[in-house]
């Protein structure tokens, strides 16, 4: 429910909250500062969910619909959580004439999911990007955070086999 | 901070660099931070501590040295360069400074990959450290700014601006002069100046690498401009997918800021400017200036009809000038050097130089920056090396989704705005792609046009359904089950969608398909009448 | 300021119009019955320029541009009604009939549609484009009022309406390109939206049968704006 004049609740005891707070505070405490908020939430909490978009709504004082509309409206967010590991293929130009399709074929064989999905298990998330800047290496994949250029589909299915076992 | 303090600066880190007779620079930008050179260069340094060197050489990170293919890459102060290093190279390489050079990683510098470029934008890149703002000052980073502000009315500076024949490096080459001449004159309480960085062009890492080798450089350009058009708000708009580059601005930001050159009261002439990063959140239409600018604003990145420009009504509704990362980057040289300096290089309408990301089916990949006026095929052949494994080249992309694909008859035209817009591409913001014959170019315009639908923001009709509607005749045609009819269909549709769409990407969507067409016919035929593919592309995927 | 400073004057398919300064092309068509076509634009709400059917030709301009958000000039010469813009108003019309689901003969709005006319007035009969036969919901949760998404054509009238003039904002847009669509709230039913004041503003102001009444049979769903010019003056006069 809505208090009319004050400052929302914070949706959990959730320390990551004073993270979202100091973000609002420092663009402004306006709806200007709402793509910024975003990017906080999800660095913070790895994906927006409802409870969080309201909160963000109500205490940047803009409509929800909007603040939904914003989110959904950039790829760089996400509504669901990711998977333990995340595999991002490249789709940029060079890595497309580099055979990226390739690469992307053999992840969909793999684990079976389409990009934007996670593995049943939560254990890999499967993304694209449209373009990292690794041109130079193409064709490029980004396991987690690490860039990998230059990839293929054995080096590919051995990078997954490797999370497989590091896991169990 | 006054042209005397900065001076001091400047010979004050001249010395402490000749102090040390043995550098070592190891690459750390994007492309081969992902080819694990931090550990190269932490065991460089380990190792001259470990020998105790320490006071004789000095092991630092610097920017993009180009040859991203080959990385990691380590230049010596001698100008020996090194390719593929790794970390257990580190001793043979100390070896080496006092004696002949390790022939298995050397690599010759006087390539015409090397040879045929000619460094402005890119001056620094792969010298200084990114990180240190005293490195750029030793470079003469600055002086330009302190040229401005003590020397020259806002108007000299655009007047300044305007004679070099600067022109926008974002795509479109709108005179750089022009616009912040319109800036300037805007009656507004409040005016901003905005770098754009949103670099979204698939195949294009050129603003990245300029923000991650040299950022200083970019705001120096961002100061001159708010103080040529009167501004005391500035943002970068980049790309959250960039993080070394926001890194790195953010702590030249806080550099430039301690130095008192960013700020209140710059240099005692009453002079401001702040400057604030804005994350873009991976969404390619945010690189057209409205949708930029509803960005900034917190909102959907939809584009919205002009007039009136942001020139006139930007951000906040108060006048905005907007430029690109190279566009800045070429400013505080053309006021060092002069606009006559800048205006004898390149071609009579396009001045001064354009860094291009080479990339593709080529031997080179990586960043150059060539004189405007240079072909295609120095480039591509020359500069780029060729083609490899004994492969036929096919074409050249340039400007990403709203430019064209060029093919072999093309290849001996000047790289200039007029030029390549008339052959049916564009200059855009310095994506380069060499494709090769195992490339199907209806393939390839599917693939654009994929990017283009995914893209549009859905405002307007005939982007929104025009996109989709090109991308499903495309993708019938790549599994051969397009007809003659169809084929009329997507020229009437590129027509449409060309002269009809609300902002610039839905203006330019059909340019790969119709620069295809134009060159391409023969591909096309093949996959309707024949239901052939002649690079052997689109086969291999109807049996799959 | 002289008086011609206020005062232009122009020509709109070689009709001579005299305009105020800051009118829009579409306004001077409209004051002087030259008919030019619309979908998104709507007397009373904010101009977004976004169905591009109100393009036309100026002399001496390179593009097209669109007469709800251009201002009138000194001079201009207008051309509304070219083969060209004809043959392109056709297309785009075609484009929303092939983008949604829209089925005039069980439609509610049937004989009240901006859509339908403006086909009926471009003499569109068949489509050239294929349909894309979009698997879209119908959002039924309102006690008062259903969105059928099928119909929706995202002119977004409802979202100005509700943001501009009731001042709720329960509309917005969500996704992009062709998976766009009209959302209420954090992309909930309806009747569950907790900003919606139910006052039906953007069930009248909707062009196409996508917002209508309930227990409206097909062709019952007629739109009474009346309300709209009648608030826009009094909130203006109040400021």
């Amino acid at each position: 429910m809505v208090t009319y004049g004050s400052k929302p609740a914070l949706p959990s005891a959730d320390k990551r909250w004073k993270l979202v707070d100091a973000t609002m505070r420092k663009a402004g405490g306006n709806g200007r500062g709402l793509i910024e908020t975003l990017h906080t939430v999800q660095e913070a909490f790895g994906y927006l969910d409802e409870d969080a978009l309201r909160y963000v709504a109500l205490s940047l004082r803009v409509p929800l619909s909007r603040a939904y509309g914003v989110a959904t409206f950039y790829h760089f967010f996400t509504l669901k959580p990711g998977g333990r590991h995340t595999c991002v293929i490249c789709l940029g130009t060079a890595c497309y004439i580099k055979g990226a399709q390739h690469l992307l074929e053999t992840m969909q064989q793999t684990l079976s999911i389409a990009p934007g999905e996670t593995t049943p298990d939560g254990e890999v998330s499967l993304l694209t990007a449209r373009c990292l800047g690794s041109c130079g290496l193409a064709p490029a994949v980004v396991y987690d955070q690490e860039v990998a250029g230059k990839v293929d589909p054995a080096s590919l299915r051995s990078h997954l086999e490797k999370w497989a076992h590091h896991d169990s | 901070m006054t042209p005397e303090e900065l001076e001091e600066i400047r010979q004050n880190e001249l010395e402490a660099q000749q102090s040390v007779p043995q550098r070592i620079h190891v690459c750390v930008a994007a492309g081969c931070l992902s080819c694990q050179s931090e550990a190269v260069k932490d065991a460089l340094t380990r190792e001259v501590d470990h020998r105790g060197l320490g006071g004789r050489c000095k092991v630092k990170g610097v920017g993009c040295m180009g040859l991203c293919s080959e990385g990691p890459l380590v230049s010596t102060h001698s100008g020996q360069l090194y390719q593929h290093v790794t970390a257990a190279d580190a001793g043979k390489i100390i070896d080496s400074l006092d004696a002949a050079p390790v022939s298995r990683l050397a690599i010759s510098t006087d390539i015409p990959f090397f040879e045929r470029q000619k460094k402005i934008v890119l001056e620094n890149s792969g010298t200084i450290d990114p990180e240190r703002i005293e490195e750029y000052i030793a470079q003469n980073g600055y002086r330009a700014l302190m040229r401005a502000l003590t020397e020259m009315t806002p108007q000299e500076v655009i007047a300044e601006i305007t004679a070099s024949g600067l022109r926008g490096r974002g795509g479109a080459g709108y005179p750089t002069g022009l616009k912040w001449g319109t800036v300037a004159k805007a009656p507004g309480a409040q005016k901003f100046v905005v770098c754009n960085a949103d670099e979204g062009d698939p195949g294009a890492f050129m603003d990245r690498s300029v923000l991650e080798s040299d950022p200083h450089r970019v705001i120096e350009g961002m100061l001159i401009a708010a103080y040529a058009v009167g501004a005391s708000e500035g943002y970068i708009y980049v790309r959250a997918e960039y993080p070394l580059a926001i890194k790195r601005l953010k702590t030249a930001i806080r550099q430039a800021e301690r130095l008192g050159l960013l700020g209140a009261d710059i240099c005692g002439t009453g002079f401001k400017l702040r400057i604030d990063l804005r994350l873009g959140a991976g969404a390619f239409v945010c690189g057209e200036e409205t949708a930029l600018i509803a960005s900034i604003e917190g909102k959907r990145g939809t584009p919205r009809s002009r007039p009136p420009y942001p020139a006139m009504a930007g951000l906040l509704g108060q006048p905005t000038l907007i430029n690109n990362v190279e566009t800045f980057a070429n400013v505080p040289p053309i006021l060092r050097n002069g606009s006559a300096w800048y205006a004898q290089i390149g071609t009579e309408k396009s001045k001064g130089t354009k860094v291009f990301a080479l990339a593709g089916r080529v031997r080179n990949t990586g960043l150059v920056e060539v004189p405007m006026g240079i072909s295609l095929r120095e480039i591509v052949f020359d500069i780029g090396g060729g083609i490899p494994d004994g492969k036929q080249f096919k074409a050249v992309q340039t400007g990403g989704p709203s430019g064209g694909c060029l093919p072999a008859e093309a290849l001996d035209m000047p790289v200039e705005y007029e030029s390549l817009a008339q052959a049916g591409s564009i200059m855009g913001s310095g994506g380069m792609i060499v494709m090769d014959e195992s490339s199907c170019m209806v393939d390839v315009a599917r693939y654009f046009m994929d990017f283009c639908m995914t893209e549009s923001c859905g405002k307007c009709i005939p982007c929104r359904v025009g996109t989709y509607q090109m991308h499903r005749i495309l993708t019938a045609i790549t599994e051969m089950t397009a007809t003659e009819q169809d084929l009329k269909l997507m020229e009437e549709l590129c027509d449409l969608v060309k002269n009809t769409s609300l902002c610039g990407l839905g203006q330019s969507a059909p340019n790969p398909v119709l620069s295809t067409l134009k060159y391409f016919l023969d591909e096309y035929k093949a996959h309707v009448h024949e239901h052939r593919c002649l690079a052997g592309v689109c086969q291999e995927k109807a049996t799959v | 300021m002289s008086s011609t400073d206020h005062v232009k004057t122009l020509k709109i398919d070689g009709r001579d119009c005299s305009a105020r300064a800051g009118e829009t092309i579409l306004d001077v068509a409209r004051e002087n019955n030259i008919p030019i076509l619309r979908l998104c634009e709507l007397e009373g709400l904010s101009t977004v320029g976004a169905c591009r059917l109100c393009l036309v030709e100026i002399k001496g301009a390179r593009k097209l541009l669109p007469a709800c958000a251009t201002a009138v000039d000194e001079g201009m010469e207008v051309t509304t009604n070219s083969e060209r813009l004809q043959s392109y108003r056709r297309m785009i019309v075609e484009m929303l009939f092939t983008e949604g689901n829209h089925v005039c003969s069980v439609c509610v709005s049937n004989g009240h549609c901006e859509l339908q006319a403006m086909a009926q007035t471009l003499g569109i009969t068949h489509m050239h484009l294929p349909y894309r036969y979009p698997k879209k919901q119908v959002d039924a949760s309102h006690e008062r009022f259903v969105l059928d998404h099928n119909r929706c054509i995202l002119c977004t009238r409802c979202v100005r309406v509700c943001d501009e003039i009731e001042g709720a904002h329960t509309w917005d847009v969500m996704g992009r390109g062709i998976d766009s669509k009209v959302i209420t709230d954090l992309n909930q039913p309806w009747g569950s939206s907790e900003s919606c004041t139910g006052c039906g503003k953007c069930v009248h102001v909707c062009p196409t049968g996508a917002l209508f009444e309930k227990g409206r049979s097909v062709a019952e769903m007629e739109k009474r704006r009346q309300f709209l010019p009648y608030l826009t003056l009094m909130r203006e006069e109040r400021q």
